[in-house]
């Protein structure tokens, strides 16, 4: 039902994600590791624990990370 | 506030307890090496490294621009253009004061890109949200109607609503309060709401860590383990 779905997204949002996570200097810093490993078919999160939760956590470094792997992706494709 | 201060993200506290990531060890490849070497030498050299490097970091944020022109339709094609260059110009200055931080982790194109799409990125949420009031109080609550539930879902739903909102009211300090529901219950970026109360990012989102720690377990002991229903279809 929308409406539960609308709350879930909201409480999910207010509560962010469960476990720990790095915050958002740390997560700029990998961000560049952190693609190229994801790309690549790696387990980028094994090598950085706490980086994605993070990203599910911070509308703005998701964006970000959104963006970097796009970018890097389409330069691989080329 | 220096645009450059108010996007970097690299200078604020740690965020602790949080952990603290180790950067691997790598060895440089050799486009990279080439690019360090470059940018380190004197002259005429530098000079058209450094301009090459424009280029690159001028080509990610033209990337990140078009990437949100769907959602920015007030924003003309000079002033995106513009917003693209100067997120270039800021780029470049913090890629060449932070040379020595890379380390070979990721390929030099990759680890100079990201310094690009965040001044973009900030620049663009910054601009979409310029002369608008950012919300520090609840404004949503009110959308999540209880209609078509039937009457039992409805109370619960009710009940929950009702714990939640006392519970921001009650536990969380102001300054957790104000940055919790601008953030995550009225939308407000990141970086447009560090601008209106004169922080950074690193900063609001340690309190935001915070006041969502101290939330959920003030909920747990209400008894209201909410993690298992959130992560139901």
């Amino acid at each position: 039902m929308t409406e539960r779905t609308d709350l879930k997204q909201a409480l999910g949002r207010l509560l962010g994600p469960v476990g720990p996570e790095v915050g958002c200097d740390d997560c700029f810093d990998q961000l560049d590791r952190y693609v190229e490993l994801e790309l690549a078919g790696q387990d980028a999160e094994r090598e950085m624990p706490g980086l994605r939760a993070h990203l599910a956590g911070c509308p703005a470094c998701r964006e970000e990370h959104e963006s970097l792997r796009a970018l890097v992706r389409g330069e691989q494709l080329l | 506030m220096n645009a450059l201060n108010a996007a970097t993200v690299a200078r604020v506290e740690p965020a602790s307890p949080l952990p603290t990531l180790v950067r691997a060890p790598a060895s440089l490849d050799v486009e990279s090496r080439e690019w360090l070497r470059s940018l380190r030498a004197q002259g005429s050299e530098r000079d058209a490294a450094t301009v090459r490097l424009h280029a690159l970091l001028l080509r990610a944020a033209r990337f990140e621009v078009a990437r949100r022109r769907p959602t920015l339709p007030h924003l003309h094609g000079d002033e995106l253009e513009d917003i693209a260059t100067e997120a270039a110009d800021d780029a470049l200055v913090s890629v060449l004061r932070r040379l020595d931080d890379f380390r070979g982790a990721s390929r030099f194109t990759t680890w100079v890109y990201k310094f690009a799409l965040l001044e973009a990125a900030v620049k663009l949420r910054k601009r979409s949200w310029q002369g608008r009031e950012v919300p520090l109080e609840p404004e949503g609550w009110g959308l999540f109607s209880s209609a078509g539930l039937e009457s039992a879902a409805e109370a619960e739903q009710g009940e929950l609503l009702e714990t939640v909102q006392s519970a921001i009211a009650q536990v969380l300090t102001p300054h957790q309060r104000r940055v919790l529901v601008a953030l995550a219950l009225n939308g407000v970026p990141i970086d447009v709401l560090a601008e209106r109360l004169n922080t950074n990012r690193g900063a609001l989102y340690k309190t935001l860590h915070d006041a969502r720690r101290k939330l959920r377990k003030h909920l747990q002991k209400c008894g209201l383990a909410l993690d298992n229903w959130l992560e139901e279809n």
